[in-house]
C-alpha cells in the first residue's frame, strides 16, 4: 500500500508536469490523464499450461485548448522528453482545429471536491503456480460435467491492478488505485457430428467475491451441454425472453440511444424523448456511481465532474440524458457527469425468477446468445443472430440455433412485459431477464 | 535506398543504442532454458487522426506507442512479457519472465543477421507526412461540402482522416532479424439525412497502405461522400426486410465479409490444431460448389490487409484455402504450423508488441467465375440482393455466422424492385458455399475498411468476391 501511495505521488507529479508544460507552451486550459496497470494472465488447456502473460501497460494523454480550439495527444512514454513532445503535438494540432464555443473543460464549480474512497483496490498477488492450479481446477470441473464434453478451449485466470490519475487546469487533480480479477472457461461438446461451445466467467474487484473456479467450470460445462442437439425453428412471430446476460445488451443500447453525442448528431431513435414514456410504467433505471467496490464505480467522471446517483427512467419516463460537457453544451443543457460513460446501471428487478418468466411467456423463445451488431441507432431497427431455447407450456423444450430475431428497439422497450429478479451480478449493468412482446424470428 | 530492416533498426534500436551483440545476449539468455522457439518484437507506432463535424474541424489527436514484446515457446506452452521501454535492462527482464515457461537446460549461441523481405507490397513511407496539415483539413472540408451539395436533406456530416505509421522489427531464435515499415491511411464519411420526422444514416469510406494521395487520386474521397449520401437516401425509402430462408444474391466487393466470417476464421490454424473448428479435420473435403476458389492473399500491392512480412518475420503469401470447391489449406502462424507439422503461411499477426501473435487473415477473397451479374439476378424469382454490409461474427465451433446488410433490395420476378431495411443474414459456414449456384465474372475487392477482431486483438484486413448467388440463406427481417 505504501508502495502504491508513492507511485500515486509520482503519477500525480507527471500530471502536474503535463499541465504546467501545456501552460508554458501557451495553452489557455488543459487536462491530462495518466494510467499504469500491471497484471498476470494465465491460460490452461487440457490440463496443461498454455500461455503465461505478464502485462504492464501505461499511458498518458493530454488535451490542450487555445480558447475554444482543442488538440490532443497520447503516448506510453513517460520520459521528460516525451512529456514535452506530447504537449507540443497536442498544441500543434490545436493550431488547425476550429473555434468551437462548446469546446473546453467542464465548468470549474462542478469539479469533485474531496472525492470519497470507493474501495476499488484489492490486489491479488497470485503466484504463477497457484494461478495455473486454479485454472486447471476450473477446466477439470467443466470437462467432468459429462462425457459429451469432448474438447476444451481452456480456462484462464487474469488479475490486474493499477492506478489512474486525472487533472486539469481548474486545479482539479484526483486519482485512485483499482483492481480487477477474472476467471473464465470455455469447453466444447459433441453429439453425433455437431459440436457446440459455450463458456462462463466471473469477474470482481476482489478475489474474495470471485466465483470459485470449480463453479465457473461447472457452469461452462453445463451451458455447453445444454446446447447440444440444437435445431432450427420455422420463421414466425413469438414472444421472446432475453436472459439476463443478453438483457444487459438491451440496457447498453438504451444508454447508447440517450448518449449526448448520438443526440446532438440527430443519430438516435430516442431523440427528443426527454419527459416522454419510453418504457412501461413499472420500469425504473438508475445509476449508482458511488457504490463501494462497484465494478464501474468512480467519484468523478473523466472530466473531473463529481458523479451522483440519478434516475434515467422513472415510471417508464425518460428523466435524463447521458451527457458530458461537450454534448451538454451542444444541447444547451448541463453535463450529467457521464464523461466516459455510465457507472453501475441498475433496472429495478421484478418478483419473478427465470422459471416464472418462462411460465408467464408459456410459448416462445428464450435467447441466451446473440451474434452480430445489427442495430440501426438512428431508427432503432434491430436484427441480430440468436441462439437459445424453444419454450412451450412454460418449459424449455430444446436448444435452437441459426435463427435471427428482429424488431424495433423503441417498440421492444415500450412492450417490455416483465423484468426478472435473476440478476447477472458480473456486470456493472445489472438486470434480470426481460420478457418482451412478440418479435419476428427468421429460421428454417 | 535503405532496406526496411535498416529503417527499422534505425528507428527502434539506435535511439536506445542497442547493438546486435545486445540482441545476441538477450536471445542467448532466453535459449538457456529448453525453448523450441522465441522471438523479440520491437514496434514503434504513430497515429494521427482528424475529425470534421458540423462543418468544423472538431478534433485532432496524435498518439505515439512503442515497446518490445518477448515470447518463448516450449511445445504448446508460451511465455510472454513486454515492456514499453526499449532498453537493454527491460529486454533482459522481459526475456527472463518469458523463458520461465520452460526449465533451464537449453543453450543458445546465436548470431543476429539482418534479412529483408523478398518482396515489398507497399512503400516504406510515413503517411502522416504525405499531406500538410492544411491539406488534410482542406480535404475534410471538401468532403463536407460534397456531401451537403448532393441533397438538401443532408443534415449532418462527420468526416474523418486517420494515418498510421507502424515500424516493426522481429528477431527470431535463428537470429534472423526482419523489419517492416507499414503505412496505413483511412478516410470515412458518415451522414444523417432527414425528411420530415424520418431520419436515416449512411457511411462510406476506404483506405490503403499508401500515402494520403490515394484519397485524392480518382476523386476517391469525394466519391465516399457521394456514396454515403446515396446510401442514406436509399435507406429513407426502404421497406421492412423479409424474414425467412430464401435465395440471396450478394454483390461484389465488401459482401466478401461472408468469406471472412463463414470460411476464413474456421480455417485458422489454432482452432484446427485444437480441433475446435467446424472445419477441423476436413482438409480434402468438398466444402463448396465447383467453381468456388477462395484465397488469402497478403501480397496485393498497397492493400489494407497486405503484409510484406508478418509479425513473425515470415514473408506475406498467397494461400489457396478452397480450390474448385475442395478444402485445400489452413491459415498458419509459426506455432500452429510447427505443431501441425506444416509451414507458416505468413499469417502470424499481432495487434501490437503487447499482444501474442495469432493466425489471422490478410486479404480474403473468391476468384471470379463466368456469369454476368445481370444473369444472376434474373435467375431469382423472389429473394434478396444485398450489396453493402456492416460487420459480421462467427461461432467457430458450431460454424454459425452472421453478417449484417445495410443496403439491400428485394428481387421479384428476376428484377431488383424495392430497397429494404438493414437485416442480419445467418448461415452455417461449412455448408453455405455448397449452396452457391452462380459465381459472377466481376471480382471486386473492398474499399479498404475492414478490421478483424479475435481474442481482443484488432488487425486491418481486406475482403472481396464477385457477385454470388446463394440458393438458401436466412434473412432476418421483420416481414414474415
Ligand atoms: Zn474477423
Amino acid at each position: 500500500m505504501q508502495d502504491m501511495k508513492e507511485k500515486q505521488g509520482r503519477l500525480e507529479q507527471l500530471v502536474e508536469d503535463l499541465l504546467s508544460e501545456a501552460k508554458k507552451q501557451g495553452a489557455t486550459s488543459a487536462e491530462a490523464g495518466v494510467s499504469s496497470d500491471a497484471g498476470l494472465s494465465v491460460n490452461v488447456r487440457l490440463g496443461e499450461v498454455e500461455t503465461i502473460e505478464h502485462t504492464r501497460d501505461r499511458g498518458l494523454g493530454i488535451s490542450v485548448w487555445f480558447g475554444h480550439r482543442k488538440g490532443s495527444s497520447s503516448t506510453s512514454d513517460f520520459s521528460g522528453d516525451a512529456v514535452r513532445d506530447a504537449v507540443r503535438a497536442a498544441c500543434n494540432i490545436a493550431r488547425y482545429t476550429s473555434e468551437d464555443s462548446c469546446n473546453g473543460l467542464a465548468d470549474r464549480e462542478l469539479m469533485a471536491a474531496n472525492p470519497p474512497d470507493l474501495d476499488l483496490y484489492h490486489p491479488w498477488n497470485v503466484e504463477v503456480e497457484e494461478a495455473i492450479a486454479l485454472g486447471i481446477e476450473c477446466e477439470d470441473a467443466a470437462r467432468s460435467v459429462d462425457p459429451r464434453i469432448t474438447n476444451s478451449e481452456g480456462a484462464s485466470l487474469n488479475t490486474h491492478s493499477g492506478l489512474q490519475i486525472y487533472g486539469n487546469s481548474h486545479g482539479f487533480i484526483g486519482g485512485y488505485p483499482s483492481s480487477r480479477h477474472s476467471i473464465s472457461c470455455a469447453v466444447v461438446g459433441q453429439e453425433d457430428d455437431a459440436m457446440q461451445r459455450d463458456y462462463w466467467y466471473s469477474t470482481a474487484r476482489s478475489r474474495d467475491t470471485l466465483e470459485p473456479p470449480d463453479l465457473v467450470g461447472k457452469k461452462a460445462g453445463e451451458r455447453t451441454l445444454a446446447r447440444l442437439g440444437a435445431r432450427r425453428i420455422p420463421t414466425q412471430e413469438a414472444p421472446v425472453i432475453f436472459q439476463a446476460e443478453m438483457a444487459i445488451g438491451l440496457m447498453r443500447s438504451f444508454i447508447g440511444a440517450i448518449n449526448g453525442s448520438a443526440l446532438y448528431r440527430h443519430s438516435s431513435f430516442l431523440m427528443d424523448h426527454l419527459g416522454k414514456q419510453v418504457f412501461p410504467k413499472f420500469v425504473r433505471i438508475h445509476e449508482q456511481p458511488l457504490l463501494p467496490g462497484g465494478l464501474a464505480s468512480a467519484a468523478f467522471d473523466s472530466e473531473g465532474v463529481a458523479t451522483r446517483t440519478k434516475d434515467f427512467i422513472t415510471g417508464g419516463i425518460l428523466q435524463s440524458y447521458v451527457l458530458d460537457s461537450y454534448s451538454a453544451r451542444k444541447l444547451n443543457m448541463q453535463t450529467t457527469a457521464n464523461a466516459g460513460g455510465v457507472r453501475n446501471l441498475y433496472i429495478e428487478p421484478g418478483d419473478m425468477d427465470l422459471e416464472a418468466l418462462l411460465r408467464t411467456m408459456d410459448k416462445g423463445l428464450l435467447v441466451t446468445e446473440m451474434m452480430g451488431s445489427g442495430l440501426n441507432m438512428v431508427t432503432g431497427d434491430y436484427s441480430r443472430g440468436a441462439a437459445g431455447f424453444w419454450v412451450e407450456d412454460g418449459e424449455i423444450q430444446y436448444p435452437v440455433e441459426e435463427i435471427t430475431i428482429a424488431g424495433n428497439l423503441r417498440q421492444m422497450f415500450a412492450g417490455l412485459q416483465a423484468v426478472g429478479k435473476d440478476l447477472d451480478r458480473r456486470s456493472s449493468i445489472r438486470t434480470g431477464s426481460w420478457l418482451l412482446e412478440p418479435m419476428t424470428i427468421a429460421g428454417a | 535506398m535503405p532496406t526496411t530492416t535498416n529503417i527499422a533498426c534505425n528507428t527502434l534500436l539506435a535511439p536506445a543504442e542497442l547493438k546486435e551483440s545486445d540482441l545476441d545476449r538477450v536471445m542467448d539468455q532466453i535459449l538457456s532454458h529448453s525453448i523450441d522457439s522465441a522471438d523479440i518484437y520491437f514496434q514503434s507506432s504513430r497515429l494521427e487522426s482528424w475529425v470534421l463535424e458540423d462543418g468544423i474541424i472538431r478534433e485532432g489527436a496524435y498518439n505515439i506507442e512503442q515497446g518490445v514484446g518477448i515470447r518463448a515457446i516450449n511445445g504448446e506452452k508460451t511465455g510472454f512479457a513486454y515492456s514499453d521501454e526499449i532498453l537493454l535492462p527491460n529486454l533482459l527482464e522481459a526475456g527472463k519472465s518469458a523463458r520461465a515457461i520452460a526449465r533451464s537446460g537449453g543453450s543458445g549461441n546465436i548470431h543476429i543477421k539482418g534479412a529483408t523481405a523478398p518482396n515489398q507490397f507497399y512503400d516504406p513511407i510515413n503517411p502522416l507526412d504525405t499531406l500538410s496539415e492544411e491539406q488534410k483539413i482542406d480535404l475534410l472540408r471538401r468532403l463536407d461540402a460534397e456531401a451537403r451539395k448532393q441533397d438538401p436533406r443532408v443534415t449532418q456530416v462527420i468526416a474523418s482522416l486517420v494515418a498510421v505509421h507502424d515500424v516493426v522489427l522481429v528477431v527470431d531464435n535463428e537470429g534472423t532479424m526482419t523489419g517492416d515499415v507499414r503505412p496505413l491511411v483511412r478516410c470515412n464519411v458518415h451522414v444523417i439525412v432527414e425528411q420530415g420526422e424520418q431520419r436515416e444514416q449512411g457511411s462510406s469510406g476506404g483506405g490503403a497502405r499508401q500515402a494520403f494521395q490515394f484519397f485524392i487520386d480518382q476523386d476517391r474521397a469525394l466519391e465516399y461522400a457521394r456514396e454515403a449520401v446515396r446510401l442514406a437516401l436509399v435507406n429513407l425509402e426502404a421497406v421492412d426486410a423479409p424474414a425467412g430462408t430464401m435465395p440471396v444474391v450478394l454483390g461484389p466487393g465488401w459482401p466478401g465479409v461472408l468469406l471472412h466470417e463463414a470460411i476464413g476464421h474456421g480455417l485458422e490454424g489454432d482452432f484446427n490444431r485444437k480441433g475446435t473448428s467446424a472445419f477441423s479435420g476436413r482438409l480434402g473435403d468438398k466444402v463448396a460448389t465447383e467453381g468456388c476458389t477462395v484465397v488469402d492473399d497478403g501480397t496485393l500491392p498497397g492493400r489494407r490487409g497486405s503484409l510484406s512480412v508478418d509479425d513473425e518475420g515470415t514473408p506475406g503469401q498467397y494461400t489457396v484455402l478452397i480450390e474448385d470447391g475442395i478444402l485445400k489449406g489452413y491459415i498458419q502462424d509459426r506455432l500452429n504450423a510447427r505443431l501441425m507439422g506444416t509451414e507458416s503461411t505468413g499469417n502470424g499477426r499481432r495487434e501490437s508488441y503487447a499482444h501474442l501473435p495469432l493466425p489471422r487473415m490478410t486479404n480474403t477473397y473468391m476468384l471470379p467465375g463466368n456469369r454476368e451479374p445481370g444473369e444472376i439476378i434474373a435467375s431469382v424469382d423472389r429473394g434478396l440482393y444485398a450489396v453493402n454490409f456492416g460487420g459480421g461474427q462467427v461461432d467457430i465451433t458450431s460454424g454459425k455466422f452472421v453478417f449484417s446488410a445495410n443496403e439491400a433490395y428485394l428481387i421479384e420476378g428476376g428484377k431488383i424492385t424495392r430497397p429494404v431495411k438493414g437485416a442480419t443474414l445467418i448461415g452455417n459456414g461449412p455448408d453455405v458455399l455448397t449452396r452457391v449456384s452462380m459465381v459472377g465474372n466481376d471480382l471486386e475487392l473492398d474499399a479498404g475498411v475492414g478490421t478483424c477482431g479475435k481474442e481482443g486483438q484488432s488487425v486491418p484486413v481486406g475482403v472481396g468476391q464477385p457477385t454470388l448467388k446463394v440458393d438458401e440463406l436466412t434473412v432476418g427481417g421483420t416481414s414474415a
